[in-house]
């Protein structure tokens, strides 16, 4: 009662702030246009094109096997799952049917892509929330996965391992071992991460019932990925519609109800420790075979159109190739993740406040470059 | 009662996130993961896959493996690798036959893909592991990877 | 010029002050003596507020896995000071529209309100420049001038993340005085006099304020500990400057050496907060038991130093570790939880002493 009487008597003026390009909260060139009353905020309008690099048309330039290398360019993040998809949706329209090994080390890379990306994840969040340490430690954990990259791929982030029929060369010889000790290094640190930031009150105060989704929302948006798991919609690709070596492990899929930034945050500590049971039931069976199906030099898809999911680090990454059976595509589409999860930021922020956008944009995990290709 | 209970739980979360902190700050002396990179150049050792730049080797008579077959240029995303050849009448068979004049390596355009280096039908071309690229003038990084004067290693065509 | 009632520090300054007053007229002499102290204090201020930003940058990798800076000197025991010398020598560049007066004041507010509180506090037995009969309560007063600055840079600086910043800085301060007012104010039922020195003396007899009240003396450090990181603007409880969120606060607009200030403000701060705390809880400058008391030439301003370094690195232990708070939750812990708990901490001390179960 007396808030409303306040509310009428105080008169108060919204004014526009221009959140980005250049914010440390915006974790690239995301620019969002912010309607303020005070701290309270009443419209986030995303405006994209900072960085955009027209990588979809860039594809009807090139061949299929140079297209795999700009697709380490959108989420580079998750960059040897952006290359399986592509390599996969070829395979697919080619008909070719890759050896167990390569389905078998193309899902231990991408569950590692998975895991660097998500330790990325947890230290920035922990840096927008105000706990710079966090960075630090993730970044450690995160060092290892890139050595293990490294050493078979030549490249630490834009890796660009899968080639269409298979994987460019076979892994390094201490890959196995340094998967291992990665796997039981990181078993440790997990439980640290929780101690020092999950169970953290100030954590909590920040993150419990912020940003709530709903799942019919999530449906309606065309939500993916952790975000769309924390708000209880089943949307895995890994479980609905297998590819590569996901239909011979076990594992389950992080699902959780509450919606909120910390239901976000929880569905992604969940999947850091599915990633590494998936691992575990891989890298001591990897089964010999082919490391590459024989392609012709110049790979011309049959007329048609092919469409190929996969689940990135951020949610279900799609891509689209229509073919006119010339080398080159006619056109390229990816339907990436970031995109469709960032259209339904300002229906979940409306109303918060200012630090509240910055928790929810950093459990939703933004990488600029994936949402403007 | 819960309002004592939330401040019991809250002072001890806390306490238990300064302890993962505190026993860093401890052990700050062999924690360190701090590499002093310009200190380090004689033990950093990149791995032998490491992708630093594309070279052509040359061996002791100052001969390499590329035909000028033009593989790599063609797979090259890019447009990094142009190939200038020419003809010229191998003495023994006295037949006209494709010779590199310059192969031309544009590292300030190359990603680093390794489609080249998968093309290469004679492995004229491989990685090197250098990781200091940066030049004060971007010409430099156009770089004519044959040696000058050098010829084709005997029996590579075959 | 009898308000000049100046313990003049250390044996050698004692004789520069009889030596002055030898060679000038009196009235002379004591301005002279002034600006002399006042030039000590602010090589004081500077040697301070240099080193405790090494020392931040120093705990802080410490805290994250690295090395911290060292390149500049042994240890990089230069480096800050070169970082002063960079920022000395940059241009002073500010926004288009701003309130050129007001903008290039704040600096000033926060720097000198800062300085001034140093210059109550018993360094040593003689070190103190200044000692007032009520000195815990002009350092509040002091204390909370700093924040008119913050206030008038951020509205001043024509920018919308820094008005923000200064606002939150506002609602801030004013919060949390209060609890700082009333755990310090725990303590002087204890020892029943506002002067440092007094406040001192106490603890040379009966031991370390925070042994003498016991439980609710300890509640008050803690209390003192959350209220005194927020009365300082420090993570988790940095929403003024909320990097993630308002870029730099209320200091984006200021460049150079005028962002200085702010920067060291901040850290001097931080240092008369710790100051504080060990001279109400810690017994000031007096050695643990009274280890050093049989030596003469031992110089106890080490102690006092000791324990202000003990208590600016539990500082940045907690902002190294948390997260930071949201504006509303700020609130919410300073007027429903620290606020109630001081009061019946306040009368529980009382209590206590009232039927003398002091140690």
């Amino acid at each position: 009662m007396a808030d409303q009487e306040l509310e009428t008597k105080i008169k108060t003026e919204e004014y526009f702030v221009n959140m980005g390009p250049q914010h440390p909260a915006a974790h690239g060139v995301l620019r969002l246009l912010l309607t303020i009353d005070g701290e309270i905020i009443k419209n986030v309008e995303p405006d994209l094109g900072y960085i955009h690099r027209s990588i979809e048309k860039m594809c009807e330039r090139d061949s299929y096997q140079q297209i795999v290398h700009l697709t380490d360019r959108m989420d580079y993040l998750s960059s040897n799952i952006n290359n399986e998809a592509v390599c996969l949706a070829v395979e697919k329209a080619l008909e070719i049917e890759v050896s167990d090994r390569v389905k078998v080390i193309r899902t231990i890379i991408s569950e590692l892509t998975r895991i660097a990306s998500h330790c990325l994840w947890w230290g920035v969040m922990g840096m927008d929330l105000g706990a710079l340490t966090t960075y630090f430690y993730a970044f450690r954990d995160r060092e290892y996965i890139n050595d293990i990259f490294e050493e078979t791929c030549g490249a630490r982030l834009t890796m660009n391992y899968n080639a269409p029929g298979g994987l460019m060369f076979d892994i390094h010889p201490n890959f196995v071992k340094r998967t291992k000790d990665f796997i039981k290094h990181f078993k440790t640190k997990i439980p640290e991460y929780d101690r020092l930031v999950t169970g953290n009150v100030i954590f909590q105060k920040r993150t419990k019932g912020v940003g709530v989704l709903t799942k019919e929302d999530a449906i309606s948006y065309g939500v993916t990925g952790p975000v769309a798991r924390g708000s209880g919609l089943s949307s895995d690709v890994r479980k609905l519609h297998p590819y590569s070596a996901y239909d011979r492990v076990d594992f389950k899929e992080a699902l959780l109800t509450a919606g909120d930034t910390f239901a976000r945050y929880e569905v992604r500590i969940m999947e850091l420790w599915e990633s590494i049971s998936i691992i575990e039931q891989l890298i001591d069976n990897i089964p010999e075979g082919e490391i590459k199906a024989t392609t012709k030099a110049v790979i011309k898809l049959p007329k048609g159109e092919y469409y190929q999911r996969v689940e990135a680090a951020r949610g279900e990454l799609g891509v689209y190739i229509n073919s006119t059976g010339t080398k080159n595509p006619y056109r390229v589409k990816f339907r990436s993740p970031g995109f469709s999860n960032l259209s339904v930021l300002n229906h979940i922020t409306k109303g918060s406040k200012i630090a509240d956008l910055v928790a929810t944009m950093a459990s939703f995990d933004f990488v600029i470059p994936d949402i403007d290709r | 009662m819960s309002y004592f209970s939330d401040i019991y739980n809250g002072v001890k979360s806390l306490i238990t996130g300064m302890k993962v902190t505190g026993g860093y700050f401890i052990h700050a002396r062999k924690g360190a993961i701090t590499q002093q990179y310009p200190d380090n150049r004689e033990t950093l050792k990149m791995f032998d896959r490491f992708r630093g730049e594309v070279v052509m080797p040359h061996d002791e008579n100052n001969q390499h493996r590329c035909t000028g077959c033009q593989s790599c240029e063609i797979a090259c995303p890019n447009g990094s690798i142009e190939i200038i050849w020419d003809r010229a009448i191998d003495p023994e068979t006295g037949k006209k036959k494709k010779k590199i004049d310059k192969h031309i390596y544009h590292l300030s355009m190359c990603t680093m893909c390794g489609l080249c280096i998968e093309a290469c039908p004679t492995d004229a071309i491989v990685w090197a592991q250098n990781y200091e690229n940066s030049v004060y003038d971007r010409s430099y990084l156009t770089k004519t990877l044959n040696q000058p004067g050098s010829t084709v290693q005997a029996g590579v065509e075959d | 010029m009898n308000f000049l009632i100046m313990n003049i520090p250390l044996n050698i300054t004692s004789t520069i002050h009889d030596w002055i007053y030898s060679i000038m007229p009196e009235t002379a002499a004591s301005i002279t003596i002034m600006v002399l102290i006042a030039v000590i204090y602010l090589a004081l201020f500077a040697i301070i507020g240099l080193y405790l930003v090494l020392l931040e940058r120093k705990v802080a990798a410490w805290f994250q896995l690295r090395l911290g800076p060292n390149r500049v000197g042994p240890w990089g025991i230069f480096q800050t000071i070169a970082d002063a010398l960079k920022l000395v020598s940059k241009e002073l560049t500010s926004n288009d529209r701003i309130d050129k007066f007001l903008y290039n004041l704040a600096p000033y507010f926060v720097i000198v309100s800062t300085l001034i509180g140093i210059s109550v506090f018993p360094f040593s037995k003689q070190f103190q420049a200044f000692d007032i009969n009520i000195g815990l309560f002009f350092l509040f007063a002091v204390s909370s001038i700093g924040v008119i600055g913050i206030l008038v840079g951020g509205w001043a600086s024509n920018n919308k993340f820094a008005l923000i910043g200064a606002m939150r800085s506002g609602l801030q301060t004013i919060s949390y005085e209060l609890s700082v007012g009333l755990s310090l104010l725990t303590m002087v039922l204890l020892t029943g006099t506002l002067q440092l020195s007094e406040i001192i003396e106490v603890q040379r007899t009966g031991g370390w304020l925070i042994l003498q009240g016991h439980i609710p003396a300890i509640i008050a450090f803690m209390i003192f500990m959350i209220a005194g990181t927020a009365e300082t603007n420090r993570a988790p409880f940095d929403l003024v400057e909320a990097e993630s969120e308002l870029g730099a606060g209320f200091h984006t607009e200021y460049s150079g050496m005028k962002f200085a200030y702010f920067f060291l403000a901040e850290f001097i701060n931080m240092f008369i907060i710790a100051s504080i705390a060990v001279v109400v809880f810690f017994g000031g400058w007096l050695s643990p038991f009274g280890i050093t008391d049989g030596i003469t030439w031992f110089p106890e301003v080490l102690w006092f130093l000791i324990k202000v370094v003990m208590i600016i690195i539990l500082m940045m232990w907690f902002r190294w570790t948390f997260p930071r708070l949201r504006v509303d939750q700020l609130l919410t812990l300073e007027w429903k939880y620290l606020l109630p708990i001081n009061l019946a901490n306040l009368m529980f001390m009382a209590v206590i002493i009232w039927m003398n179960w002091t140690i």
